[in-house]
């Protein structure tokens, strides 16, 4: 794991399709956009501070 | 070596005349980044992500002390504290498993692996430099020994070739090297054997980031099939800056002016939808975040508020939904712009 301190997570739609398609968040106090593919390094970290519980990600607006 | 000897050297480990070296900017020499860092896991020189989980903070960055040819290297400064027995520290690179096919650990056509480098330290004594697999239950330690502080030396140590074990050959963590700076004891191994262990260290490393000012620097990395290791492969700037594009892109500023790097099609007054193309193929579809404030120009410009990528992105190309200050109306077509005052940067690093 790479315990990234990742905190303001909230998904963001795709306007053509309406469904979740990235994550906004902070990552070490800089805001990033995070595809939803588990083979990016920062979306895996998400779902894993997910499943600890250590991380919740908001709906999108 | 002489010339001889290299090409003895070459012909016996079946090893190939280019492309040989397994690390990327194995001599430093790409920073897009551009600053140092103190950031656990975090990146200054590309491709080498820093180590230090303690709460005492060490650093990694580029530097320009290098034994010749080699004009950088990369400088890791400790921060003074001693890793507890779950910490770690040092520098590792994350090798992409369809970069390391050709060792093929993990099957019965395993070959050995020679690591060669250049290192220089503040503190002298043993030394660890490991391998372990993506999953971290196959680890190797190798040791090496700084004899004279502060004062290059060259070293080669060979991993034995490893039949078994899960090793990535995909887009994932094929090859975890860690260069060992004093990591807890949770970590340490038996140097010279394969284990089922995620083990990176030995007890007797020298405990370089617990030591007030400690420098440690290495340059010159190269990992290649076989037993014999051979002089340095210096790949061309563009083909290392390309290699490391792969993982992390930075659109910046370089020479006094905006640079276009992207076109969108305004959907309001204030956000579009638009696209930005990769300058290589990215390891998968990268993260993006903005530095600065970015803009946007059409008849006049108009700082990013965010970028905002979209889920039309791959590892080609990155989708954007940009937000911006609010200028012209729906339909207008604006270009991109990185410059002075913003830049963006794209990670698809393992």
């Amino acid at each position: 794991m790479d315990d990234m301190n990742i905190t303001n997570a909230q998904y963001v739609v795709n306007d053509a399709t309406n469904q979740n398609a990235v994550v906004k968040c902070d990552i070490d106090g800089r805001e990033w956009h995070i595809p939803m593919n588990p083979a990016n390094r920062h979306y895996a970290e998400i779902m894993r501070q997910v499943a600890a519980g250590e991380l919740t990600i908001a709906d999108a607006d | 070596m002489s010339k001889a000897a290299e090409l003895a050297a070459l012909i016996g480990s079946q090893s190939a005349l280019s492309n040989r070296n397994i690390i990327i900017n194995g001599a430093a020499e790409i920073y897009q980044r551009g600053a140092a860092t103190t950031t656990h896991n975090g990146y200054a020189v590309d491709r080498w992500q820093h180590k230090g989980s303690n709460s005492t903070t060490s650093t990694s960055n580029q530097d320009t002390d290098a034994p010749a040819p080699f004009i950088n290297s990369i400088k890791f400064s400790a921060g003074g504290a001693s890793s507890g027995a779950a910490e770690v520290a040092g520098l590792c690179q994350r090798i992409e498993g369809n970069a390391m096919t050709s060792l093929g650990w993990g099957t019965s056509a395993a070959q050995p692996a020679t690591l060669s480098f250049y290192v220089k330290s503040s503190v002298t004594g043993t030394y660890a430099v490991s391998a372990r697999n993506n999953g971290v239950d196959q680890s190797y330690i190798n040791t090496y020994t700084i004899n004279s502080a502060n004062t290059w030396e060259y070293k080669t140590v060979t991993f034995d070739a490893r039949t078994t074990g899960t090793w990535l050959t995909t887009n994932g963590i094929g090859m975890r090297l860690w260069f060992d700076l004093g990591s807890g004891s949770n970590f340490d191994g038996t140097a010279g054997s394969w284990t089922t262990n995620n083990h990176l260290t030995v007890s007797s490393q020298a405990d370089v980031v617990g030591t007030s000012s400690a420098t440690w620097f290495v340059t010159g990395v190269q990992l290649e099939v076989g037993e014999q290791d051979t002089a340095f492969e210096h790949r061309s700037f563009g083909d290392e800056l390309a290699r490391c594009q792969r993982y992390f892109t930075k659109f910046s500023y370089l020479d006094g002016d905006y640079a276009r790097v992207g076109w969108m099609i305004a959907t309001s007054s204030t956000a579009g939808r638009g696209s930005i193309r990769l300058p290589t193929t990215m390891r998968t579809e990268p993260s993006s975040a903005m530095t600065g404030t970015p803009r946007i120009e059409g008849t006049s410009a108009k700082n990013l508020n965010g970028l905002g990528q979209s889920g039309n992105s791959s590892t080609n190309n990155l989708g954007v939904d940009p937000s911006f200050d609010s200028h012209g109306s729906a339909g207008d077509v604006y270009h991109i712009d990185t410059g002075p005052n913003g830049g963006i940067e794209c990670d698809a690093e393992l």
